[in-house]
């Protein structure tokens, strides 16, 4: 009965988000447009992070080759057959690439299926690997991705690039893929296979005494994770209208990262909401990077570079005090809202209790 | 047959001056790894922020010597101590306080200190580089028979190995480094023993970080370009060379070290075609270390504890 | 328990509290910043990597606009208002900023950016939102190329190429090695169009070692010393100053005696600076010579900028986003203030427009054609050794 009722009340709201989505895209100024696009496409891939290291437990950093192997997949795809010849203007494209095209939404799965192939044969080995080592070989892994990527010019246009993308600021479309992704991996997360990740972040051993194949678990959700980041690499790489290695460094999963601890790692609403706030939050905070006058004095602290340095000093406030994050494990249920909706204090009261 | 014709074609002086370029580069990677497997072996997690370290120790010494007019040999003196003091103030206020938290936590408070140590450099020094001063004699050039060899790279070995000894001696025969081994094989255990577990740790991220100020002073005199992320690349390929060593062992860092540092130089020697992908040869060797042996070259088997 | 619920309640509210405070700052600023609009001020947008790994780049070419905005600080009687925003040498963020100039800042035109790839993020947006804009030495042909809105004031990486190709073939140059850094676009462009140029003119085989190395390298030794055995007459090794100097020093400790050539990007105090006296009498083009005004305007430029920063020389960025500004200001005493297409049409137009560098004008591409300087590294100063103009390539 319940489960009927959240799936309804589910459903209206990604219809009346839909609705927000295409009121947005026709009424507000591309900016902001621009930034909701960034936080949704970050949503997608810190959710498929949260796959492996909040759901499954296992601590990979290589999101950002994923990324860049569904960036690139848009790239070489979609760009205009015509345009072609401009952008690989050092290095001829291949000729066995150079006609064919692809539209957005078919690169994207394209991008989505060759992340989650290399996941595969990767993960084969490296998750037998745990913690650190794991962390670090994943992180190596991407590094990998990146210099491939930059070397082979052929295909990828190497340090160059790819321009001329067609871009996409459109949030109608990229609403629709954050919420097919939502989607998909809340349903995946509450099915068996979900259960099967809980159980091996909670204790690998236990898991495997229950029958739970470590292999099979752990390469599934290392897959999926794979898939979900290159279809959101490959959305930024639409918005963004051109890609080249470097946006790729291992540096940018610590962006992810960070969404997932601050929103909760093992939480799918706190990935959005890790999303959403950090997004919105480094944009928000660019105050700190402008020359700022109180009572007609120049402070002199303000000025270019103190915004990361408050964003990474929020990164660690967050992990040291409040290594819960938002969510912790939670979600947002349809019935923690409707509770609150009708008695707007028991939560906190509740919450009180359970302190002691 | 191409390595073959690469090997009959490189003239005896070349071969030799890349080997002196290995080794210097392998010995700085060694002296900085040893940081790394220090904490390691105790903690059992990647100090992540030991690159950025090493960087912040960069900016020690050459503001010391640029800003403040401190001669060059005590301003090294002052770097290293400033620099083990920012080693325990990082385990202080980063790691200390989970240390009964989930490791995964403690791995990202270590992601976060180095990533707030690079904005902070970048805020406080700029994004600009700055030229690290010349040392007398140190950076001079020496000719031995067509080998061209800066000072400081016959010196890095030197010290590398000086080091090394010192630490093993400490780790092996003082009652300190003896309460070292025993918080690194069980710590719990250690505490019961009427170990200060709190002060270990910290001499070690001090000892860690000394090293690393030595590192960066070498690194300095022979890269002299510094700037806020010059700890980065090198610090992945160090904690490499750790893991490749066998981590947690001192010695294993050293030939870890060594083995990157001739890796990569001789990977350009023999196969120039391939010198853009230097820098994935230290995660192609981590790759297949931790395939075929994952505790590392001198490593003990390590059993985790359910 | 209790302590840790407090420390997380104190925690969240030192939070809210500090957004509270943020947000009042932000008003405040805001509040400031339409004070001066509503007096009729102009907004240009100046977009430069004040930030990371350009950071140098952007903060020379700041001072250029800044200069300029001191110098010609009204149009039309109107105040003109610098709206400066760092684009931290990161493409994302690029765009964002770029998005943000307009649509929130509603500027008219934009001025920026060093390092052509945060151009091209940023092209698609200008191009859509029709707000011209002049790149200050975003030197690669792609940023303006099938893109009616941006334009530039350097010029481009061909050019570039084929002058220092011509500069090392005069100077009795016959075998080659090119020492490229193979992630940076800049680098390797400007590596291709130096090859093409050279191999036209000294034959095929000509350059005989193309090596490559990483951004952020800080060892290079290997590449040397395999670049030593083939011993080429001159290197050409462009790409960003930290890492040339660095390489060039490394060459010089390896007993690599010859001539180093490069791009534009060396033109900065911090080249010399990390590379020392090693980098004297390397050779690289530039589009500004501040041993001799070209122009009145160049005078002015030189006077203004010896009293703002005492003791330095101008480089051709600062000159370059000096002639930026000029462009845009330019335009808008033609086409006025108000209508960002009719700014556009009127930069496109702009012929024989004094600039520092010479006598500007836009071809059908937005590029100007203009004169190179070859520049070199003299006691720890840039000196001037040969001037090159575009006549002179195709006479040959």
């Amino acid at each position: 009965m319940n489960n009927k009722r959240n799936i309804m009340l589910t459903i209206a709201a990604l219809v009346i988000l839909f609705g927000v989505a295409c009121f947005v895209q026709a009424e507000v100024n591309s900016y902001v447009r621009r930034i909701i696009n960034l936080c949704l496409v970050y949503a997608i891939i810190g959710l498929s992070m949260n796959v492996t290291n909040g759901f499954a437990g296992q601590f990979s950093l290589g999101q950002a080759g994923f990324m860049a192997i569904g960036a690139y997949m848009v790239g070489i795809f979609t760009v205009p057959v015509e345009l072609r010849a401009d952008v690989f203007y050092a290095v001829p494209m291949n000729p066995h690439l150079v006609n064919v095209y692809m539209p957005l939404w078919m690169a994207l799965i394209l991008g989505g299926v060759l992340a989650a192939f290399v996941a595969g044969i990767i993960g084969t080995p490296v998750l037998r690997l745990r913690g650190d080592y794991l962390a670090i070989a994943t992180l190596g892994f991407s590094e990998i991705i990146r210099i491939v990527i930059t070397n082979a010019t052929s295909i990828t246009n190497g340090a160059l690039g790819i321009k001329n993308i067609p871009p996409l600021n459109d949030v109608r479309y990229i609403f629709m893929a954050a919420a097919i992704s939502y989607v998909l991996i809340t349903l995946l997360l509450n099915s068996s296979y979900g259960r099967a990740f809980k159980a091996i972040r909670e204790d690998e051993i236990a898991a495997e005494a229950m029958g739970i194949s470590l292999f099979y678990h752990k390469n599934l959700a290392f897959m999926v994770s794979a898939f979900f980041a290159g279809i959101g690499g490959g959305l930024y790489g639409a918005l963004l209208g051109t890609v080249d290695p470097k946006n790729f460094l291992f540096t940018l999963t610590y962006n992810f990262l960070l969404i997932i601890v601050l929103g909760g790692m093992g939480s799918v609403t706190g990935s959005m909401f890790g999303a959403i706030i950090v997004t919105a939050g480094l944009e928000y905070l660019r105050l700190f990077d402008e020359p700022m006058e109180l009572m007609g004095i120049a402070i002199p602290l303000f000025r270019p570079g103190l915004r990361m340095v408050v964003f990474s000093i929020l990164l660690m406030v967050c992990v040291l005090f409040w290594r819960r994050g938002i969510m912790g494990t939670n979600e947002l249920t349809w019935e923690k809202i409707i509770s609150f909706v009708k008695h707007p204090l028991s939560g906190f009261r509740k919450k009180g209790v359970q302190g002691k | 047959m191409e390595l073959f014709q690469a090997i009959t074609n490189m003239t005896a002086v070349s071969f030799a001056q890349h080997m002196v370029n290995g080794i210097s580069l392998g010995s700085l990677y060694a002296l900085i790894a040893i940081g790394y497997t220090m904490v390691y072996g105790i903690l059992l997690m990647i100090n992540f922020a030991h690159a950025d370290i090493v960087m912040m120790a960069c900016y020690f010494a050459l503001f010391g010597i640029t800003t403040f007019h401190i001669p060059w040999y005590l301003t090294f003196i002052l770097t290293i101590a400033a620099t083990a003091l920012l080693g325990v103030i990082i385990e202080r206020s980063a790691y200390r306080p989970l240390r009964d938290a989930p490791k995964n936590s403690v791995l990202i408070s270590a992601i976060g200190a180095s990533f707030l140590l690079e904005n902070l450099a970048n805020y406080l020094f700029s994004g600009r580089p700055l030229h690290f001063p010349d040392i007398p004699f140190l950076s001079s050039m020496i000719d031995l028979n067509g080998i061209q060899v800066q000072a400081i790279c016959l010196f890095i070995p030197v010290v590398t190995l000086a080091c090394l000894f010192l630490l093993l001696h400490i780790v092996n025969h003082t009652k300190t480094g003896m309460a070292m081994r025993a918080v690194s094989k069980d710590y719990e255990i250690a505490r019961v023993m009427g170990v200060n577990i709190d002060n270990i740790i910290s001499i070690t991220f001090a000892i860690g970080s000394a090293l690393a100020a030595i590192g960066a002073i070498m690194w300095g005199i022979r890269y002299p370009g510094i700037t806020p992320y010059l700890g980065v690349m090198p610090g992945l390929k160090c904690f490499i060379a750790a893991v490749v060593g066998g981590i947690g062992n001192i010695k294993g860092a050293v030939i870890g070290g060594f083995i990157l540092g001739l890796g990569e130089i001789l990977i350009v020697a023999f196969f120039p075609q391939f010198s853009g992908y230097r820098d994935a040869f230290a995660f192609i060797m981590l790759l297949l270390i931790l395939f075929y042996k994952p505790t590392g070259l001198l490593g003990e088997k390590m059993t985790e504890k359910v | 328990m209790k302590m840790k619920k407090f420390v997380s309640a104190f925690l969240a509210s030192a939070v809210a509290l500090s957004l509270v405070a943020g947000c009042g700052g932000g008003d405040k600023k805001k509040a400031e910043e339409k004070k001066p609009a509503a007096a009729g001020a102009v907004k240009v947008g100046v977009f430069l990597p004040l930030t990371g790994d350009n950071a140098a780049g952007g903060e020379l070419e700041l001072r250029g606009i800044k200069l300029a905005n001191k110098l010609h600080p009204e149009i039309n009687g109107k105040k003109i208002e610098l709206v400066i925003a760092d684009n931290k040498s990161d493409k994302a963020e690029a765009a964002n900023v770029a998005a943000r100039l307009i649509e929130k800042d509603k500027v008219k035109v934009i001025l920026g950016t060093y390092g052509s790839s945060l151009a091209m993020a940023a092209g698609n947006i200008v191009k859509d939102s029709k707000v011209p804009a002049i790149g200050t030495s975003c030197t690669n042909p792609q940023v303006t190329k099938g893109n009616d809105y941006y334009f530039r004031a350097c010029f481009i990486d061909p050019f570039q190429g084929t002058v220092m190709a011509n500069y090392a073939f005069k100077k009795g140059a016959k075998k080659v090695a090119i020492v490229q850094e193979v992630s940076n676009d800049y680098s390797v462009g400007l590596a291709k169009f130096f090859k093409e140029a050279f191999e036209k003119l000294a034959g095929a085989g000509s350059v005989v070692e193309i090596a490559n190395y990483q951004t952020g390298d800080k060892d290079f030794s290997a590449q040397l010393t395999n670049l030593k055995a083939k011993n080429p007459d001159a290197i050409f090794a462009p790409g960003n100053f930290t890492e040339s100097a660095l390489l060039i020093k490394q060459a010089r400790q390896l007993g690599i005696k010859a001539p180093f050539l490069g791009g534009d990007t060396w033109e900065t105090q911090d080249f010399v600076n990390v590379g020392s006296k090693e980098v004297d009498g390397v050779a690289f083009s530039s589009a500004f010579d501040s041993t001799k005004a070209a122009t009145p305007e160049a005078k002015k430029f030189l006077e203004a900028y010896a009293k703002e920063y005492k003791g330095e020389q101008p480089g051709g960025l600062t000159a370059l986003a000096y002639d930026s500004y000029l462009i845009a200001l330019n335009a808008m005493q033609k086409a006025g203030v108000d209508d960002s297409v009719k700014i556009r049409e009127a930069i496109a137009a702009t012929k024989d427009l004094e600039t520092t560098t010479g006598k500007t004008t836009l071809n059908a591409d937005g590029d100007p054609i203009k004169s190179a300087v070859i520049k070199t590294v003299k006691d720890g100063k840039f000196s001037f050794i040969d001037m090159v103009n575009p006549e002179d390539l195709k006479a040959k």
